[in-house]
């Protein structure tokens, strides 16, 4: 658990975070969204002490941020940034063991951690861990850089617009692979992003920052429903909300007896999924299948009614 | 085949020869002296003048090496921020005072001898391998950097593992610069009473014997071309181990 009480940090006389309080439970994922100088990265890096806050404190499951060094604390916690900052004289097993070594585990432990990790990230370890990391691709380079994040086991992972650097279509792999591992690790994940869409596929909780100040701290559907302000509303995109709530719920929740014409729907795909297709192909309700079996069916006339303002 | 590598090799190979055994190539100098001058350099054992030469050259990039490598980390570091124009300064100096004006000045101080032309080439090597050091320490990628910090390294793990790693191959190319500089310069030691290849060149230079002036200055050439050679394919590999070559 997270705890940030009354953080405020002042460069130069110009005050770039302004008192923010927020907690962020266990094992969840905290999406920080905000345009560029909203203080969104300064607030993730006033976690982990990479920059010192100017006012109020940190604490990390109780404990005081301040009653370690620096380098200590950032040890425990999990870093990733946008570009991955992979150190590129050694080798992707190199730069995975990078906090054990400095942890001092030992060999053994160091070299059974490091295959664990890049076959929980889809790299052959026999293939991958002797690379370079320009011999790598940009997805595979941002996979090694959260395996390396995580390679101590760190309760808390912190990211700054991890996915910023890939294009679209490995971006959206790269989010569902981060959920699945996030879900099965149970890390508690504070994420920087701009990208709305990006903080709503994977934020359990939203915080919304502009000019320092923290605007709104809720689950998705609530900022996407009740926007605090203009401004927060204005980030959603009022023409996007609809599709955006129907996001963040999947079909197998909303299914009714009975059956359709036509290709079927997976029980897993999102409802903004089962909209579109309902809405493509000119059909009232989609038969639903799980696994392949048959479940049942939706309806564009339910859909239509979770896409609308919760009263 | 790499003829660039057979002719360094073939180079070698001759200049290894010559100073085992100089007196085998006389019949090629002979043509170059007249009124039976010797064709070969017999006042000293040319293995054993190269030998110092080289030492002598060594020695002062080292202590170059070590000095100017020292002062770029320290200015790169945030309480050594504010000695940079100083460093600079000093820097600037040793390269602009001639090494000629370096001996003058350091015989009364040290005496005749190997000391003054250390001074002197330990000053003029300070430039290049600092400017260098600077070069290779600022330009560590950001992110790189960012994520040392953020992984919990200590500012000298920093500097140990991930900068000094990755600046080595421009900190080397500065090296290389002030080793040729200093192998070529070292020649003017023997003014001021060195064992360098510049007493063959100027016994020479005296009695009108160009087959000395030529065997002199053909050993510091093809002593420069190896050295320089040599540390550029370290270099290479260096900068490519480092992925700096395709990051630049």
């Amino acid at each position: 658990m997270i705890e940030i009480n009354g953080l405020s940090k002042v460069f130069d006389g110009s005050t770039v975070v302004d008192t923010v309080s927020l907690t962020v439970a266990s094992g969840d994922i905290c999406a920080v969204v905000g345009t560029s100088g909203s203080g969104k990265t300064t607030l993730l890096r006033m976690i982990n002490r990479l920059v010192e806050p100017s006012a109020g404190s940190v604490l990390i499951d109780g404990r005081n941020t301040r009653d370690f060094a620096g380098y200590e604390l950032r040890r425990q916690i999990g870093y990733a940034i946008q570009g991955n900052g992979l150190f590129p004289h050694r080798t992707v097993g190199q730069n995975i063991a990078t906090v054990p070594k400095l942890l001092k585990w030992d060999r053994e432990r160091i070299s059974a951690r490091v295959d664990e990790l890049l076959t929980l990230f889809q790299l052959d370890p026999a293939q991958y861990r002797h690379r370079l990391p320009r011999e790598l691709s940009g997805g595979e380079q941002q996979r090694v850089g959260v395996a390396r994040a995580l390679a101590a086991g760190p309760n808390i992972l912190l990211m700054d617009e991890p996915f910023g650097a890939l294009d679209p279509i490995i971006r959206g792999k790269a989010q569902t692979d981060l959920l699945a591992i996030q879900r099965r690790l149970g890390t508690t994940i504070v994420l920087v992003t701009h990208d709305m869409n990006e903080a709503i596929a994977l934020g359990s909780r939203i915080a919304v920052m502009d000019k320092g100040h923290l605007l709104q701290y809720a689950t998705p559907a609530e900022i996407i429903t009740h926007p605090a302000n203009e401004f927060v509303a204005t980030l959603i995109g009022s023409g996007e909300r609809p599709f955006r709530l129907l996001s963040l719920d999947i079909v197998l929740n909303h299914i009714e007896p009975g059956d359709a014409q036509g290709e079927s729907v997976d029980a897993h795909a999102s409802l903004r999924d089962a909209y579109a297709e309902c809405l493509w192909s000119g059909r009232e309700a989609l038969p639903v299948t799980d696994k392949g079996v048959h479940i049942g069916r939706v309806t564009l006339q339910r859909l239509s009614q979770l896409a609308a303002r919760p009263q | 085949m790499n003829w660039g590598l057979v002719f360094r090799a073939a180079l070698a190979v001759v200049l290894l020869a010559f100073l085992v055994s100089p007196d085998s190539f006389a019949p090629l100098l002979q043509p170059l002296v007249k009124y039976g001058a010797p064709p070969i350099y017999h006042q000293g054992n040319l293995l054993e003048i190269t030998l110092n030469h080289l030492w002598i050259t060594f020695a002062a990039t080292l202590a170059a090496t070590i000095f100017a490598v020292g002062l770029a980390i320290l200015v790169t570091r945030p309480f050594g921020a504010e000695f940079l124009p100083l460093s600079r300064s000093i820097a600037n100096v040793g390269q602009t005072i001639p090494p000629v004006a370096v001996l003058a000045l350091a015989i009364p101080l040290l005496g005749f001898g190997t000391e003054p032309i250390l001074v002197a080439l330990f000053l003029y090597g300070l430039l290049p391998i600092f400017e260098n050091a600077l070069a290779g320490l600022a330009n560590v990628p950001r992110d790189v950097e960012e994520a040392a910090r953020g992984m919990g390294l200590t500012p000298w793990q920093r500097l140990v593992q991930i900068e000094l790693p990755l600046a080595l191959p421009v900190m080397l190319t500065g090296i290389r610069i002030a080793a040729v500089i200093s192998l070529s310069t070292a020649t003017i030691g023997s003014t001021v009473a060195a064992k360098t290849l510049g007493e063959v060149i100027i016994a020479g230079l005296t009695t009108n014997n160009t087959a000395f002036v030529l065997q002199g200055g053909l050993i510091v050439g093809a002593c420069a071309v190896l050295i320089n050679d040599g540390l550029l394919a370290l270099e290479r590999v260096l900068a490519q181990r480092t992925g700096r070559a395709q990051r630049a």
